[in-house]
């Protein structure tokens, strides 16, 4: 009948063979076999004669094997439709076996297969009732929950079936898929606590079924089904102090029913520890199962020994989970201790993963650590990488400050030798680990260099960002980080990671060792200089960084390396950010008096306390649970980090400086602005300070301006304000947290304006979270029909809502005037567009759940609603727009990460037109409730 | 809960395959092919779980397999299946399928293929475990097969 393929005709039980070859040849030949069969199915379906059911049965099942081996079915559905409908179980059996494995959403099939679904349940024929719930919970779709899940637990919990046990315990679990796929069709009622009450039937398969779907159903409801904990209890005491013989065929191998020990102590961890008299009997059994562990097996099937310990591993997770029992405790995990040295590997695994639980309990804490030595031993020994992977997560959970240098020690030298699929793990947990335990900071700092030695091309920016910020923000180890840093760079080959700590750390603190003849600044220059050429572009653009903080260092090294920025490969490098980094630094280094020199590349200011991100980073890798726990505690004493892009190896006053975040903005402007006076003395001359108390004399904002501020939102040039006079334009760019405006004053009279001050001005609330300077004085004069040019340079520090205030002062033939304007300086212009796939989207969404994280807003559209329009709006928000990601098309998502200086937010939007209704649906979820509001509010207002 | 059931040949040629949570038909081929995979290259005797594929959904899931003279019978479960568990259950179920087709061979699975679905849909039904109990599933497939002999006669 087949005929398709060569096959095994070993026995499964019998010892290990071979079976046929699939050679490319007979592959072909498989798919031209193939493509007949299917020919000849289809002309059997098609043709005149009907099939007789065995003859249709057959196809199906032929259909099915096809599909088995990959090939697409596109036919036979609607065959198997009408065999639903058969009255003969062989042919309704196989066709709702073809539906269960192949139904598409083909809705009229939908309709079709409900239909029949519908009849069976109502048959009360169990065999009938059987196969219709069985396709149910197979295909499982909301389509199937809206058509059945009111209908279900009526068959759950119905007087009739009390007889028809299978019924029961298809009914439970269908159910129970069926709440799993649409929670929210699934009504609770009166047939909660019948269900319960299932707890104490006396057929164990419904017991098992019903455990399960209640395990589910009280984790969102608790208090529904609260009842079941003493009901449980006395079940599993019942099953536990059995003799085996008592549960006849649901003992498995000498154990009594194993799988409902298991379900039923998954449900007991739903909820807390009991109240004192259930808390007994509980008690009692656990002991019992604990006991039983140290009996001599009954059986030497590796059947047996598994089923008891399923039991076992479930007593001790709930034991963990209750975690109020220190005897209990500690009992657990003298057990777990003696499966690490089990000979079967599997329970080696679980105990590893078992006690990473109990590590964190604080009765068992201690205990767990005794087995250090073990653990480190199956790190070393273990042949199976998941085992290892088990004893790394464990070594993590159980490190603290008495053992945290042997275990971080040991982590090391495994990573030597470590699978490639784990190292980013194991470096992120090295690094956290070093950070978390350092006593001593040079024990931290020799840590990272070895985590960079050792695996280098796994150490991410975080880590290498974290060396740093805590080398800066503590003073007491920097002299030390000097000295390390010069002497691994003393290897003829080390990781680029190493040049770039190296290159930082040097230029903050070489000074600190340059006392030493060993490391004086020249040799610190041409040891650096070394690995220049053969870094990639970022890291030469440090070094670069590196060697203007060393010509204000150390004055004497500055002729070799002005001779070095001097050459061509530098001044005329093909790298437009080199080449400016160099052109700036040597026109830096040879303009600058010492004392500029030194405010502009003084020390860098210690970092702000921040969570550390590498902490983030493990968590998104590892999902949360894995580390909350560590993270905590963490969280007080954790120093501080900097997400972002690049640790900026200048000041970082609120100056225009060549530093490199400034020069981004430097592109096309005027030549570096170290030509003026020391940035302190404010509002002197070139530099305007803008937070100067000018408010007092501030006009109303001009009339209309608030229109022209929202204009502003979604794109960056055009016309600010205009009245008889004046016109006022702006050009602008923005790049991650920075931003440059072009301001351009028109004179629309043919007189001059005399005294003509523009300000900047940020209220109190707005001044701390956006830096705004105007770069330059304009003219005081402006001529008639003259244009005038201003430049503000603008850094986001963290969100805001407020827009700074541009104030302009002048006379006019006499008449003083004074204009106010908002700048449309707004939060969404530092918005960085990301590109996500749609699963990825949702993911996020899901991610971002919390109520203040989302904000919403429906409101009426008040311009048409064109597609193209609002496409062009979401993208100069700011945002990508994200294409085939809502299912529905006629939606909009964008996804976008905001910058600001202190930190990243992530933001996703979703904007849902109704058409008919003329109105919009705007959702914002970004992981800060302010940002969500802000972001929400400017794009209401766009449409 | 269980995702997948994915029983495959030496060569990586599925011979059962039941998936529980929806994938599209190419996608289900791609995870039954990196299953096979990640099982091939581990040896006989070691541990029998491993972090799922990619595909599957990575380390939130967990596949349990065993591996039986030509075929290796794979689980993919979520947290909320005990592993040891699982691995009797697989047993349960590759007992069954010998009780019902005395020693079970590879050539049974293609052949019967539907009756080895309907043993299937006695232990597990829609991801979730039905019935452990061997005597039970027999049973019940016993009367299946009496229903079949007794249409047959009846109808011819």
């Amino acid at each position: 009948m087949w005929g398709f393929l060569p096959i095994g005709k070993q026995a499964i039980s019998s010892a290990a063979g071979t079976s046929g070859v699939s050679s490319s040849k007979s592959k072909e030949a498989e798919i031209k076999r193939i493509n007949k069969e299917l020919a000849n199915i289809r002309s059997k379906f098609k043709g005149d004669k009907a099939l007789d059911g065995y003859s249709k049965k057959k196809y199906v099942c032929k259909l099915l094997f096809i599909f088995l081996l990959g090939h697409d079915i596109d036919f036979g559905h609607m065959e198997a439709v009408n065999l639903l409908s058969s009255n003969r179980y062989t042919e309704k059996q196989i066709g709702y076996l073809f539906i269960s494995v192949l139904v598409n959403s083909n809705s009229e099939l939908i309709r079709l297969i409900n239909n029949a679904i519908k009849n069976d349940l109502a048959s009360r024929n169990p065999t009938f009732m059987g196969l219709a719930l069985h396709c149910i919970a197979s295909v499982g779709s909301r389509e199937m929950a809206e058509a059945f899940a009111g209908e279900i637990p009526k068959v759950l919990v119905a007087g009739y079936v009390d007889t028809m046990d299978s019924v029961k315990q298809s009914a439970a679990l269908c159910l129970l898929r069926l709440y799993r796929t649409s929670p929210d069709l699934v009504p609770m009622g009166d047939w909660t606590s019948r269900v319960v009450h299932l707890l104490n039937d006396q057929h164990l398969g419904v017991v098992t079924a019903a455990t399960s779907l209640i395990t589910t159903l009280a984790q969102k409801n608790p208090e529904e089904f609260k009842t079941s904990v003493s009901l449980a209890v006395s079940r599993l005491s019942r099953i536990v102090t059995s003799a085996s013989t008592d549960l006849q065929d649901y003992t498995y191998y000498f154990v009594p029913a194993p799988w409902l020990s298991v379900k039923l102590l998954r449900l007991l961890q739903c909820y807390p520890p009991p109240d004192p008299a259930v808390r007994g009997r509980l008690t009692e059994c656990l002991e019992t199962i604990l006991n039983k562990a140290q009996e001599p097996p009954k059986s030497k099937k590796v059947q047996h020994s598994n089923a008891k310990n399923a039991v076992l591993f479930e007593a001790i997770s709930l034991i963990i989970h209750h975690d109020s029992e220190p005897n209990l405790l500690v009992r657990a995990c003298n057990q777990l201790g003696q499966f690490l040295q089990h000979r079967e590997t599997n329970l080696r695994y679980l105990a590893l993963e078992s006690m990473c639980t109990l590590a964190s309990s604080e009765f068992s804490h201690e205990a767990v650590k005794t087995h250090i030595e073990t653990v480190i031993n199956a790190l070393k020994t273990e042949r199976d990488v998941s085992v290892r992977q088990r004893a790394v997560d464990l070594l993590y959970a159980m490190c603290d400050r008495s053992n945290a240098p042997q275990i971080v020690a040991e982590m090391l030298s495994y990573l030597e030798t470590a699978d490639y699929s784990i190292r980013e793990e194991i470096v992120l947990k090295v690094a956290i680990l070093a950070e978390k335990y350092a006593v001593d900071y040079t024990w931290y700092v020799d840590t990272i260099l070895n985590l960079i030695r050792i695996a280098g091309d796994y150490v991410s920016e975080e880590v290498w960002y974290r060396v740093i910020q805590i080398v800066i923000n503590r003073d007491d180890v920097q002299g030390y980080a000097a000295k390390t840093v010069f002497e691994a760079l003393q290897a003829p080959a080390c990781h680029e990671n190493l040049v770039k700590v190296g290159g930082y750390i040097l230029g903050e603190f070489g000074n600190l060792i340059a006392g030493d003849p060993r490391s004086s600044p020249l040799i610190q220059f041409h040891l650096l200089h070394s690995k220049f050429h053969l870094c990639s572009v970022p890291t030469r653009a440090l070094l670069l960084s590196t060697y203007i903080k060393f010509v204000n260092l150390f004055p004497e090294v500055k002729p070799t390396i002005q001779d070095v920025l001097r050459s061509d490969s530098q001044l005329r490098n093909a790298d437009v950010e080199l080449q400016q980094r160099a052109v700036e630094y040597l026109r830096l280094s040879t303009v600058a008096s010492t004392d500029i020199l030194a405010t502009v590349l003084e020390e860098m200011p210690p970092f702000p306390e921040r969570e550390s991100s590498i902490l983030a980073k493990l968590k998104k890798k590892k999902g949360p649970s894995t580390v909350t726990d560590l993270e905590d505690t963490k969280r007080d004493r954790s120093v501080d980090v900097n997400g972002g892009p690049e640790p900026a190896p200048a000041s970082t006053s609120a100056v225009s400086t060549p530093s490199p975040s400034a020069d981004l903005l430097g592109l096309g402007a005027a030549p570096p602005a170290p030509t003026g006076p020391p940035p302190s003395s404010s509002g002197s001359g070139l530099l305007v300070d803008v937070f100067s108390d000018s408010a007092s004399v501030v006009a109303p904002l001009a009339p209309g301006s608030e229109d022209n501020f929202a204009r502003f939102v979604c794109k960056n040039n055009g016309v600010l304000f205009e009245n008889q006079l004046l016109q006022i334009g702006l050009k602008s760019e923005f790049r991650q947290n920075l931003g440059r405006m072009f301001i351009f004053y028109g004179n629309k009279t043919s007189t001059q304006f005399l005294n003509f001050t523009p300000t900047l001005i940020c209220s109190d609330d707005l001044q701390p979270n956006i830096l705004g300077f105007i770069t330059k004085p304009v003219d005081p004069t402006v001529e008639g029909g003259a244009q005038v040019q201003q430049v503000v340079n603008i850094e986001c520090v963290s969100d805001f809502t407020e827009a700074p205030v541009l104030n302009i002062q002048f006379r006019y033939g006499g008449t003083f005037q004074n204009v106010s304007v908002q700048l449309p300086i707004t939060l969404n212009k530092f918005f960085q567009p990301t590109e996500m796939a749609s699963q990825d989207f949702f993911q996020r969404w899901k991610q971002l759940s919390n109520p203040q994280q989302e904000v919403q807003n429906i409101f009426k559209a008040k311009h048409p609603m064109d597609t193209e329009v609002t496409k062009a709006k979401i993208i100069g928000f700011g945002s990508a727009l994200l294409e085939e990601v809502d299912p529905n098309p006629a939606n909009f998502v964008g996804a976008g990460i905001i910058h600001t200086k202190t930190t990243q937010i992530g933001c996703l939007l979703r904007l849902e037109p109704n058409l008919q209704a003329q109105m919009y649906r705007l959702t914002l979820r970004t992981s800060k409730e302010a940002v969500s509001q802000r972001l929400c509010e400017l794009l209401s207002a766009q449409f | 809960m269980i995702q997948a059931i994915l029983v495959f040949n030496n060569h990586g040629k599925p011979r059962l395959v039941r998936f529980y949570q929806r994938f599209p038909e190419e996608i289900q081929q791609q995870i039954v092919r990196e299953t096979f995979h990640l099982v091939l290259k581990r040896d006989d005797n070691i541990c029998n779980f491993l972090e799922g594929g990619s595909l599957i959904g990575g380390s939130d899931y967990k596949l349990i397999y065993r591996h039986y003279a030509t075929l290796y019978f794979v689980f993919c479960v979520d947290s909320s299946e005990s592993e040891l568990g699982i691995l009797d259950l697989i047993q349960v179920f590759v007992e069954t399928l010998d009780k019902c087709f005395e020693n079970v061979c590879e050539l049974d699975l293609i052949f019967h293929m539907d009756k080895v679905h309907y043993i299937l849909q006695e232990v597990v039904m829609g991801g979730m475990v039905l019935e452990t109990n061997m005597n039970e599933i027999v049973a019940q497939i016993e009367a299946q097969n009496r229903l079949e002999k007794s249409e047959d006669q009846v109808l011819g």
